[in-house]
C-alpha cells in the first residue's frame, strides 16, 4: 500500500458525503416529483445544503495527492462524472421544483422516458444521419485529402499555393454550401455526405501538409544515410512523423461532419434523419423528444471523438504528448 | 536597400504560388459552369426548335440563365454589385443589410463568448477542483453537435418573449468560448517555473503574478484562439438565422434562395459570407500586430 494513512482517511471521506448527498438528492427529486405547489423555502434551503456537500465532497477528491496509479485514474474519470451528474440533478430538481413548463425545459426523468420509448425512430435517425451520411462523408472527406496532400506533396509550389487557401477555407462557413449540395445531390444522404465531405477537407488537407514538413535536417539526412528512397522515407519516416497532425483534423473533422450532416438536414430530407426530425418536433413544440434526439447525437460525437482519441493514443504511443506524466 | 528587395522577392514568391492556384480554381469553375449548364440550356435550344446553335453561343448561354446549376463567378460579382452599391442599405433586398444582421450576431456572440472564455479559463487555471470538474466538460461539451441544438433555442427562446440578435448570438457564444477557455487555459499555464519563482521572490500575490506574468504570456494564445472563435461565431450566427423562417441576415438569404431556387443568391450570399469571415479574421491578426508593437514584441 503506498496511499499513506491520512489520504486514505480522506478518501474514504470524500466517497462518503459523495454517496450520502446522492441518496439525499434522490430523496429530495422524489420530493419534488410529488409536490402539488411550488415548494417552500425550506426545500430549496436543503437543495442548496446538499449540492454545497457535494461539492466539499468534489472538492475533497480534487486535492487529494494519490500515488497508487490505478486509484488516482479512477479518481480523475470520478470527479467530472460527479460533476456532470449533479448538473443533471440540479437540473431536474429546478425544472420539477420551479414547475418550468415542459415546452421549455423539459426534466432530465421526461427526456429519459422519451428516450427509452422511441428508441426505433431514434435509431433510425441515426441510422440515416450518423452510419450514411456522416461517416461515408467523413470517410471520402479525409481519404481524399489525404491522397490530395500525397500528391502535391512533391511539389512545393502547388504547397505553397495550396496551404494559404486551405487555411482560408478552414476558417470559412462552409455549412453555407449545404443548400447548393442539396440542390445538386437531391433530398437524401448523398447531398449531406458531399458536405460532410468538403467540410472535412481542407482542415485534413492543410494538416497533413504541415505534419508531412513536420521533420528535422538530422532526421532526413539519416534515412540519406540509409539511401532511402522518396516512399521509404514517406512511409518509415514522414508519414509517422506527421501522425499526430493527421489525427488532430481527424479529431476536429469528427465533430465538423456531425455538424454539417445535421445543418444540411435542415434543408430538406426524405422523412428521416437527426436534423430533419430535431427542426420538425420543434416545430410540433415536442421539446422532449428533440432532447432525445440531441442526447443520440452527443452520445455518437463522444463515441466518435472518443474511438479517434483512442486510435490515436495506440497508434502514436511513441509520441512525447502521449508520454505518461511520471512526475506527478 | 538590399533588406527591402529581398523582402519584395519574399513577398513576390509567396503570393504568386497562392495567385496561380487561384487562377486556376477560377478557370475550373468557369468550365463547370458551362458542363454544369449545358444539359439544360440544350433543352432550351431543343425547346424552342434551335437547332443551329453553335458552341460559343452554347457556352455564352450557360453563363447567363436565370437559375443556373452553377452560376459564373461574373453572375456572381453581378449579382453582389447589384444587392450592394445598386440597392439602398435599408432596403430587405440589399445585401448590405443581411450581412450587418449577420455580422452583429457574430460580434455579439463572440464578445460574449470571449469574456466567458476568459473568465473560465481564469477559473479552471486558478482552481484545482474546477480544473479536474470543468475542463472535461468544457471539451466534451464540443462533442456535443450545438447547431443541431440551434433550431430550438431560438424557437423556445422566441416562445418565452426572447427575440432578435440575443438567441442567435447566443449559439455563436457557445461555439465560440471553447477554443478562447481551451487556448487561455493553455496560455495562462505557459510561464515557466523560472518566471513563477522569480514572482514568488518579489512576494508577489496572485492578483500580482497575474497580471504582471500569467496574463501577458497568454495574450498570444489569445489571440490565436480568437481567430478561430470569431471564424466558428460566424457560422453559429449563420445557422442560428435558419429556424426563424428566413427573416433576416445571410443564412436567412440561404435558405430562401434554396426554397426559390435561387443559385445566384445562394451563391452570392456565400461569397459575401466568405469575405465578411476573412476579414474578421484579418482584423483580429491586425490587432493581434498592434498589441504585440505595443508590448514590444519584436517583429519577426
Amino acid at each position: 500500500m503506498t496511499t499513506s494513512a491520512s489520504t486514505s482517511r480522506r478518501l474514504f471521506i470524500a466517497s462518503a458525503i459523495s454517496v450520502l448527498t446522492l441518496i439525499s438528492a434522490f430523496v429530495l427529486i422524489q420530493k419534488a416529483l410529488a409536490f402539488e405547489q411550488p415548494p417552500s423555502l425550506m426545500f430549496w434551503v436543503g437543495v442548496i445544503a446538499v449540492w454545497l456537500a457535494a461539492w466539499f465532497g468534489v472538492d475533497m477528491f480534487a486535492k487529494l495527492k494519490i500515488k497508487n496509479q490505478m486509484l488516482d485514474r479512477a479518481v480523475s474519470l470520478l470527479i467530472p462524472v460527479l460533476f456532470g451528474v449533479w448538473l443533471l440533478i440540479l437540473w431536474q430538481l429546478i425544472t420539477t421544483g420551479f414547475k418550468v413548463p415542459t415546452v421549455l425545459l423539459p426534466p432530465p426523468s421526461a427526456i429519459g422516458a422519451r428516450f427509452a420509448a422511441s428508441i426505433p425512430t431514434l435509431w433510425a435517425d441515426f441510422q440515416q444521419t450518423f452510419l450514411k451520411a456522416v461517416l461515408i462523408g467523413y470517410v471520402l472527406g479525409c481519404g481524399s485529402a489525404f491522397i490530395v496532400a500525397i500528391a502535391i506533396d512533391r511539389s512545393p509550389f502547388l504547397q505553397k499555393g495550396l496551404m494559404p487557401i486551405g487555411n482560408l477555407m478552414s476558417a470559412l462557413p462552409i455549412v453555407g454550401v449545404a443548400p447548393i449540395m442539396v440542390m445538386w445531390f437531391g433530398f437524401d444522404w448523398p447531398s449531406k455526405a458531399a458536405v460532410v465531405i468538403i467540410m472535412t477537407f481542407f482542415p485534413m488537407l492543410v494538416n497533413t501538409i504541415a505534419g508531412l514538413n513536420d521533420n528535422t535536417e538530422i532526421q532526413r539526412d539519416l534515412m540519406k544515410t540509409y539511401a532511402a528512397g522518396y516512399w521509404q522515407t514517406l512511409f518509415k519516416m514522414r508519414l509517422p512523423l506527421a501522425m499526430p497532425f493527421i489525427f488532430n483534423a481527424l479529431k476536429i473533422n469528427s465533430t465538423l461532419a456531425l455538424i454539417g450532416a445535421i445543418v444540411a438536414e435542415f434543408f430538406g430530407t426524405p422523412i428521416v434523419g437527426m436534423g430533419f426530425r430535431i427542426s420538425t418536433e420543434v416545430g410540433r413544440m415536442n421539446v422532449d423528444m428533440v432532447w432525445a434526439e440531441i442526447a443520440v447525437a452527443a452520445l455518437a460525437g463522444s463515441a466518435f471523438y472518443g474511438a479517434i482519441a483512442l486510435l490515436e493514443k495506440i497508434s502514436t504511443f511513441w509520441h512525447p504528448s502521449m508520454r505518461q506524466n511520471k512526475r506527478a | 536597400m538590399t533588406n527591402d528587395v529581398k523582402g519584395k522577392q519574399n513577398w513576390i514568391s509567396r503570393a504568386s504560388p497562392v495567385l496561380v492556384v487561384t487562377a486556376v480554381i477560377i478557370a475550373i469553375w468557369y468550365a463547370a459552369t458551362v458542363f454544369l449548364n449545358a444539359p439544360f440550356q440544350k433543352d432550351i435550344y431543343k425547346r424552342g426548335n434551335n437547332t443551329t446553335w453553335t458552341t460559343s453561343q452554347l457556352i455564352k448561354d450557360t453563363m447567363s440563365q436565370k437559375r443556373p446549376v452553377l452560376p459564373s463567378p461574373h453572375q456572381v460579382i453581378n449579382e453582389i454589385y447589384k444587392t450592394t452599391v445598386l440597392k439602398k442599405i435599408t432596403s430587405k433586398r440589399s445585401l448590405i443589410y443581411h450581412s450587418w444582421v449577420t455580422l452583429s450576431t457574430t460580434l455579439v456572440g463572440f464578445l460574449i463568448g470571449s469574456v466567458l472564455g476568459i473568465l473560465l479559463a481564469v477559473g479552471i487555471v486558478h482552481s484545482r477542483t474546477l480544473d479536474k470538474s470543468l475542463m472535461p466538460w468544457v471539451i466534451s461539451s464540443q462533442t456535443i453537435p450545438i447547431l443541431a441544438v440551434a433550431p430550438m433555442i431560438i424557437v423556445v427562446l422566441n416562445a418565452i418573449g426572447v427575440q432578435g440578435l440575443l438567441p442567435k448570438a447566443f449559439i455563436s457564444t457557445y461555439l465560440s468560448f471553447f477554443p478562447i477557455t481551451v487556448g487561455m487555459v493553455k496560455g495562462l499555464r505557459s510561464p515557466d517555473v523560472l518566471y513563477l519563482d522569480l514572482m514568488r521572490t518579489y512576494s508577489a500575490n496572485k492578483w500580482q503574478t497575474f497580471w504582471k506574468l500569467r496574463w501577458p504570456s497568454a495574450l498570444p494564445y489569445l489571440f490565436a484562439s480568437m481567430k478561430i472563435a470569431i471564424s466558428i461565431a460566424m457560422v453559429g450566427a449563420i445557422v442560428g438565422e435558419l429556424p426563424t423562417g428566413a427573416v433576416a441576415g445571410l443564412g436567412a438569404r440561404l435558405l430562401a434562395g434554396s426554397y426559390y431556387g435561387q443559385t445566384v443568391q445562394i451563391w452570392s450570399a456565400l461569397v459575401m459570407a466568405a469575405f465578411l469571415a476573412g476579414t474578421l479574421v484579418a482584423l483580429v491578426g491586425v490587432a493581434n500586430t498592434y498589441v504585440d508593437k505595443r508590448m514590444g514584441v519584436k517583429a519577426q
